[in-house]
């Protein structure tokens, strides 16, 4: 198939910045795209992970950050396992996030950063995840609460998803970690 | 035997029967696991989609922990086992990440904690020799897919805990207790489950997938070690039905559930009774 960029993209700085950030070298990849082959969302995405390569390789631009693998991807692995030359392709994808989320271009199916940021807001709070106020939290943001909520009543019952918030973690701990890394986590 | 143990967050939530098989089969094989006091949640797959350094410093304020009680860390869950096994490889890999943890943690972590899973304790530690010794009440050839994952296997230099095409600790374990472990091809795969509640679809087609291939194998129940895993394959069942059209009542249990019924622990105190698909194909076995 014929791969089309962007002209006078900002290509290789997207580039660079993905090799430094994964600290991958993409002038390895020579195209057999095993982790196309292995992935398991290689069928419901516009661009397969090889191809992900080829357009960074070919100076794509920022408008790949867009490209829907960047937040369907399952970071299951394979394509790194199966890579002949080590390509770490999952951590290309979490270089590619990073970046997005910090550029403000994410266009998340499923609005995975929503789902990131109230994971990680009740582990800023508690120290541990607390899965019924982000799960709430998530569905409020997304406004799909009704998923799912016949299942609640059951896992209450089976005491599958815990009602009060975690104790027992070092909170301040926590808390340093995440002034440190600034984290693109906290709530926006 | 003793060890450090990281229960991790879906312990006390999703996961009680993970953690409470776990501790059962444990006290039953003679296995001390000391709890990490003031343990912290590892960041899971939020952390490493949002920020590289949250990723590698809140397993290794964890793993600090575990390194003053100068014992290995035992984890029983496979997403945090395998963020903690991403941190050491980080900071040993990388000498940027580990300043910048350093300066996180205000503390010096050199990635030298081993970390173990429960599966790899009970395979090299114990062995699947005393484990049958221990048994009490065997499984009598109950037909078992033994189902790994992603976290436990990928990527293979930084996890090392077996074969990543073709791993066999589990299926070593429930041969042990008496079970038949079945030869299928769906063991290695992705159950889609970190993409559970955002793109809840992939999770399903995903699962519905392996449970088909187990099926097919004529599997009378799927064995896991992964909370994500399970959750994927055994609640997401309920939404099975709306998209194959089919109820496959195939039950999803912990391998240290499975275990555990072996030794003769009670049903209750393994967490048999969360389960969403009650596994009554597997109690008719045990005859219980």
């Amino acid at each position: 198939m014929t791969i089309r960029i962007k002209k006078r993209s900002t290509g290789k700085n997207l580039r660079t910045e993905v090799e430094k950030r994964a600290e991958v070298d993409l002038a390895t990849c020579y195209q057999c795209k095993k982790c196309s082959i292995g992935c398991p969302v290689s069928g419901l995405v516009a661009s397969p992970p090889a191809e992900i390569i080829r357009r960074l390789q070919l100076g794509a631009g920022d408008e790949l950050l867009q490209t829907d693998l960047v937040w369907t991807c399952l970071s299951c692995e394979t394509c790194y396992a199966r890579c002949p030359n080590e390509i770490n392709f999952a951590g290309i994808i979490d270089a590619m996030r990073a970046i997005a989320l910090e550029k403000g271009v994410a266009r998340p199916a499923g609005n995975s950063p929503l789902f990131n940021r109230r994971f990680l807001d009740t582990v800023k709070s508690y120290g541990r995840a607390y899965d019924l106020q982000m799960i709430v939290g998530y569905k409020l943001g997304t406004g799909k609460l009704m998923d799912d909520v016949e299942k609640f009543p059951t896992m209450l019952k089976k005491g599958k998803m815990a009602i009060l918030p975690p104790s027992g973690a070092d909170k301040s701990k926590v808390k340093r970690i995440f002034n440190a890394a600034k984290s693109k986590g906290k709530s926006r | 035997m003793k060890y450090a143990y990281y229960p991790g967050c879906a312990s006390h939530s999703t996961a009680r029967d993970m953690h409470e098989s776990c501790l059962a089969v444990a006290k039953a094989l003679g296995i001390d696991l000391q709890e990490i006091k003031g343990w912290t949640c590892c960041g899971a797959s939020a952390a490493h989609q949002t920020d590289r350094i949250l990723a590698a410093a809140l397993p290794a304020a964890n793993l600090l922990l575990a390194k003053e009680m100068n014992l290995d860390m035992v984890v029983n869950c496979a997403a945090c086992y395998s963020r903690s096994k991403n941190t050491n490889y980080d900071v040993v890999n990388s000498p940027a990440v580990r300043k910048k943890v350093k300066n996180a943690l205000g503390q010096d972590y050199d990635g030298s904690v081993a970390v173990r899973h429960f599966v790899e304790v009970l395979s090299h530690d114990l062995g699947p020799a005393k484990l049958k010794k221990a048994v009490k009440q065997p499984l009598n050839g109950l037909k078992v897919a033994s189902y790994y994952g992603c976290y436990l296997l990928r990527p293979p230099e930084v996890t090392g805990f077996d074969n990543p095409e073709n791993p066999t600790l589990l299926e070593n374990l429930v041969e042990a207790i008496g079970g038949e472990a079945l030869e299928w091809p769906g063991k290695v795969e992705c159950c889609g489950g970190a993409l559970n509640l955002t793109r809840t679809d992939i999770t399903v087609a995903r699962s519905a997938a392996i449970i088909e291939i187990a099926k097919a194998a004529g599997a009378e129940c799927i064995v896991t070690a992964c909370p994500m895993c399970q959750t994927s394959l055994d609640l997401r069942q309920l939404d099975m039905v709306k998209t194959t059209g089919k109820t496959y009542n195939m039950p999803v249990l912990y391998i240290t559930q499975l275990i555990g019924l072996s030794l003769g622990i009670p049903p209750k105190e393994l967490g048999i009774n969360r389960l969403m698909v009650p596994p009554k194909a597997v109690l008719q076995a045990l005859n219980l």
